[in-house]
């Protein structure tokens, strides 16, 4: 039974969003003892409620509160007032995430160490080693039921996956794979085997993808030590003299605004939101916001470089058919910089349905180059580039100075410039990707720009000093020691590799820390 | 109320081309009182605030920015439809507009106007001209979801739409490539 809280009650830790941090981390304490009320922004949508429609779908659980952006990134003018796809629901952008759940290389975890300074980087070693996410890498990798981990099987190659195979072994690639996948292969942890519906980001109407949704709230919500209180918008975090946070002011269903007491905040809102919130509760004690002494709230936004390439072939593929992400390259994820960039990136398949392949193709185009390629649509085979980004700390997410949204908050701008790293890194990926598909026999192929970010980091992260980052390496703020940051924003540096995972195993690894650390009546 | 109806039966190509005007030179679209026709009869289009040239004008200008030769042009009338009945209908400011932007499309291409211009190249210079207007991007974003969202054109492009109802692709061709 979900447990109910007061408003008053100020006992309990409140977990500011549901997704793949705020999800996990509010079920971790719950199934610990510890009382958890988790405010989402979001409604909640279950998955038989999902629709296998993209449009429709993005219209059920996309985040499309204005935002405005800025920079020279291409998003900024194809898509102005979206600079994410992400989502506002219960469990988060864990509803649309593809899957891939891969751990982060020792390296990339002391990229300063290994890559040297770049300029115009703010690159920094992150606070902790491989060795101390292992444990929770694994706790991570057990609970989410990610294939090729725990004995679990790789999920079934598609035509997409095939044609990527062929292309890679001709390339000579070795490290070739249906991927590290937190999409049942076979029934596990009473969900369904993926069936292969090809509608991955619309969420799984199957169950079949691991979500905090379907997998972690209702384990949480069965202790009854969790509640999650859905559309509930938070606007600002309060605070006391003494400079602990108190509660959370925030806009229920009906636009009321509500104060819910808190032990603890843990903020897990997304890259955008989460910072957007500790800018917005600056007071009188904390004029630049919340736990930002350091001024690096909102700064060192990374979206990983990425980037896509689609290929007509002379012969039928139907890519859309099947999973929309069973597929990897990890080759090209080492750090080598006779390539010409530091860090790495990872090729991984992707398929995108006719009307969203429209819209992302070449965003803006028009005429018979563009109408070409979609005429080719059946016989398309595709890939998606994920790789690391430079952190910059003009990259910013800043509150906006006029525009305000449906509650009166300044609305959050987003500013990115893509650094000459990111940039010779995409052109690599780029040849590699096309070539991939030349060995296979493609008549066309079609590097494509970044669409609207998926992956938003690095806006509160985390350092061992306090002056060069937000958060210690438990994600606790080093202002405030009753408040946490628990999604990717807490993220020192990207690496190549998709974040979900790491963003999991680090909730994980927190939940231990607070749980223990009240325990020791230390919070 | 503007619809998009299929011709089944009543006048013949000939009789219809002799009461009414051949809306271009290619003759693909025909001027029937406020109606845009297909010239193959397949469907027609009722106008109610826009003049039916106009409409004929924007249809055109659909299929030239974002050209499908194996698409008929009932498929580019449902996109634009709402210019008519969403836009121009409700609103006399935004009628004037369309109207007004259409007029300068047809001042461009010369003395047959937009529709005068028999071959996809000469119309494309023109739109080249107003690529930069409000206008265009307007018609253009709006063809992104008006055209390629119409669940009716998927299968014209070998894309199946919903596939959870039938279970899926694991039994049906997910893994289908024989040609590797």
């Amino acid at each position: 039974m979900a447990a109910p809280y007061d408003l008053n009650d100020d006992s309990v830790v409140v977990i500011i969003g549901s997704g793949a941090g705020g999800g996990t981390l509010g079920s971790a304490l719950a199934q610990q003892g510890v009382d958890v009320v988790i405010l989402e922004a979001g409604k909640r949508v279950e998955y038989d409620d999902f629709i296998n429609d993209e449009w429709g779908s993005f219209g059920q659980l996309a985040w499309l509160d204005n935002r405005t952006t800025s920079g020279n990134w291409r998003v900024s003018q194809d898509f102005a007032n979206l600079p994410a796809w992400i989502v506002k629901a219960v469990g988060g952008t864990t509803t649309h995430w593809a899957g891939a759940s891969l751990r982060f290389q020792e390296h990339e975890l002391k990229a300063l160490t290994n890559y040297g300074p770049v300029e115009g980087a703010n690159l920094l070693d992150w606070p902790l080693t491989l060795a101390d996410l292992e444990p929770y890498y694994a706790k991570a990798e057990d609970n989410m039921g990610v294939t090729r981990t725990n004995g679990i099987p790789g999920l079934p190659a598609s035509n997409n996956f095939k044609i990527f195979e062929a292309g890679a072994k001709a390339l000579g690639y070795k490290d070739v794979h249906t991927g590290r996948m937190a999409i049942n292969s076979e029934a596990r942890d009473e969900r369904s085997a993926c069936q292969q519906t090809g509608f991955c980001f619309q969420g799984c109407k199957w169950g079949a993808k691991w979500s905090t949704l379907y997998v972690d709230i209702p384990k949480g919500e069965a202790t009854g030590k969790l509640e999650v209180r859905s559309q509930s918008h938070v606007l600002k975090i309060e605070h006391n003299d003494a400079g602990k946070v108190t509660g959370v002011v925030y806009a229920d269903k009906d636009g009321n605004q509500q104060v819910q007491k808190a032990r603890i905040v843990c903020v897990a809102g997304n890259s955008f939101e989460s910072p957007r919130m500790l800018l917005n509760s600056a007071s009188a004690k904390f004029p630049d916001g919340l736990a930002n002494s350091s001024g690096q709230v909102g700064k060192n936004y990374m979206r990983h470089m990425t980037g896509s390439v689609y290929a007509v072939f002379d012969k039928p593929v139907h890519f859309y058919r099947g999973t929309t992400m069973a597929g990897i390259i990890q080759d090209e994820s080492r750090h080598d910089p006779s390539r010409g960039f530091v860090g790495g990136y990872e090729l991984e398949t992707l398929a995108l349905g006719l009307p969203f392949m429209a819209a992302f193709l070449n965003p803006g185009g028009w005429g018979r180059s563009f109408t070409s390629a979609l005429d080719g649509y059946d016989r398309m085979a595709g890939m998606w580039i994920v790789g690391e980004d430079m952190p910059q700390e003009k990259n910013a997410v800043t509150l906006h100075p006029d525009a305000k949204d449906q509650y009166g908050m300044p609305v959050p701008n987003v500013h990115f410039d893509d650094h000459p790293n990111d940039v010779a890194m995409r052109n690599h990926a780029y040849s590699q990707g096309m070539a991939l598909y030349d060995a296979v026999g493609a008549t066309q192929t079609y590097p494509t720009p970044p669409y609207p970010s998926t992956h938003n980091l690095g806006t509160n992260r985390m350092s061992e000093k306090p002056q060069d980052g937000v958060v210690n390496k438990w994600g606790q703020t080093h202002d405030i020691a009753n408040l946490f940051v628990s999604d990717g924003s807490q993220f020192t540096t990207g690496a190549a590799e998709n974040p979900t995972l790491t963003i999991v195993a680090l909730a994980l690894r927190q939940a231990d820390h607070i749980a223990s650390q009240m325990s020791k009546g230390e919070l | 109320m503007t619809t998009v109806y299929e011709q089944r039966t009543g006048l013949t190509r000939r009789e219809m081309l002799k009461r009414s005007g051949a809306a271009g030179a290619t003759a693909m679209l025909v001027i029937s009182g406020s109606a845009v026709i297909a010239a193959n009869r397949a469907w027609g289009l009722e106008v109610t605030a826009l003049k039916p040239e106009t409409m004929a004008t924007l249809i055109q200008m659909a299929r030239d920015i974002y050209p499908h030769d194996h698409v008929p042009d009932k498929f580019y009338a449902i996109a634009m439809k709402g210019y008519d009945s969403e836009m121009a209908a409700k609103d006399a400011a935004k009628k004037d507009m369309i109207e007004a932007a259409i007029a300068d499309l047809d001042a461009r291409a010369g003395a047959g106007g937009y529709l005068g211009l028999g071959w996809e190249e000469d119309r494309i210079a023109v739109l080249k001209q107003i690529e930069g207007t409000d206008f265009f991007k307007m018609v253009r974003g709006g063809l992104v979801t008006g055209l390629y969202n119409q669940k009716e054109l998927w299968p014209l492009f070998g894309y199946e739409g919903e596939s959870f109802s039938k279970g899926g692709y694991i039994d049906r061709g997910f893994n289908d490539i024989e040609w590797l």
